[in-house]
């Protein structure tokens, strides 16, 4: 699964700005406490968000008004969040792409992004005929709940992502584990 | 005062040591302390913005403090649910923590400012914008709550 990146990663993580962000304590700590605080940025309006699709807050305010005001904010959440995640990846880029919980995490955003996408396309074009209803049609809430439950996915694995349970150094593990983290442990 | 009896009495508690036994809890607890953070910021943020004269500015202060309260009042019960099993675990570490004394001020600030004044605010006449007193509320909000986050963050560090 995905060797081809290994060696890439490898060569990645001996790069002197890598090595030199790994050890710096102080640089570190303060990138993963911005992205703590872009992920608020970025969470909290995707959950306020979220909530007025279920009709569970602001629902006298019209979805379109919600989505128009709010989303600047969550893009800006979501940039800063990517950026200080990508200089997090760097600073430790093999052990981070071997990692089960990164594994999940990225997959799990891609199905939030692509819910968004089938939320934009196919769900959000008719808001006319639902904007200022309280409780939005199915397939408003449908996406509602299923953006909450990946974010909510999201954030667990991301978090475990410091935590080394299923990492390539610690053997034996399951083969299973070895797959998803294409770990070739060493007899 | 001497804290350290009951620091020590807290690290004792069944909890406590459950959780330092345990290799799972503490993250997973952890998580859910994230998560309520994350909604929080979201049900400040609403109001904040409003006040700061952004974000959802046709809607009163009033109204989305009201639509949003329950929320906040959820997410904050959801850290404490989940923040103090976890100041058990570590309690004695906290003491010496300058991280942790900076993010209970914080809190206690936040709380007492979001809920009396920051909630009169709001509650001032809704069809005028808040001009600069609702700016310097909102300021004022988003500093203290981003003092509970930086501490928060910060006493896993130390």
């Amino acid at each position: 699964m995905g060797m081809s990146f290994l060696p890439f990663f490898e060569q990645l993580s001996e790069s002197s700005w890598s090595v030199a962000l790994h050890e710096s304590e102080i640089a570190y700590s303060l990138i993963e406490s911005f992205h703590v605080w872009s992920m608020c940025l970025f969470f909290g309006m995707t959950v306020m968000f979220d909530l007025r699709l279920l009709g569970w807050t602001m629902r006298k305010v019209p979805v379109s008004e919600v989505i128009r005001r709010l989303q600047p904010w969550t893009i800006l959440g979501f940039v800063l969040m990517v950026l200080s995640g990508t200089l997090l990846f760097y600073a430790i880029p093999l052990r981070s792409y071997q990692n089960i919980f990164f594994r999940t995490k990225m997959l799990l955003m891609l199905l939030a992004g692509l819910n968004v996408l089938i939320f934009h396309a196919r769900v959000f074009p008719s808001v006319a005929k639902w904007d200022a209803d309280a409780t939005p049609p199915k397939a408003a809430r449908a996406a509602g709940t299923l953006s909450l439950v990946l974010w909510v996915g999201i954030i667990f694995s991301g978090r475990m992502i410091a935590y080394n349970w299923f990492d390539c150094d610690r053997q034996p593990q399951a083969a299973i584990i070895n797959f998803l983290t294409s770990c070739l442990p060493t007899e | 005062m001497d804290l350290l009896p009951f620091f020590q009495w807290c690290y004792a508690t069944p909890i406590g040591e459950g959780i330092r036994n345990s290799t799972w809890l503490f993250p997973v607890i952890e998580a859910f302390h994230l998560l309520g953070l994350g909604l929080t910021a979201g049900a400040v943020l609403v109001v904040d913005l409003r006040l700061l004269g952004a974000g959802l500015r046709k809607q009163s202060a009033a109204q989305l403090w009201a639509n949003t309260q329950p929320w906040l009042i959820g997410s904050v019960t959801l850290m404490f649910a989940s923040g103090i099993p976890l100041f058990l675990s570590e309690s004695i570490k906290c003491l010496y923590s300058f991280a942790f004394w900076v993010k209970m001020s914080s809190l206690l600030l936040a709380l007492l400012f979001t809920f009396t004044f920051l909630r009169r605010v709001t509650q001032m006449d809704p069809a005028s914008d808040r001009g600069l007193s609702g700016r310097v509320t909102a300021l004022i909000s988003l500093v203290l709550w981003f003092g509970v986050a930086w501490g928060g963050r910060w006493i896993g560090f130390s």
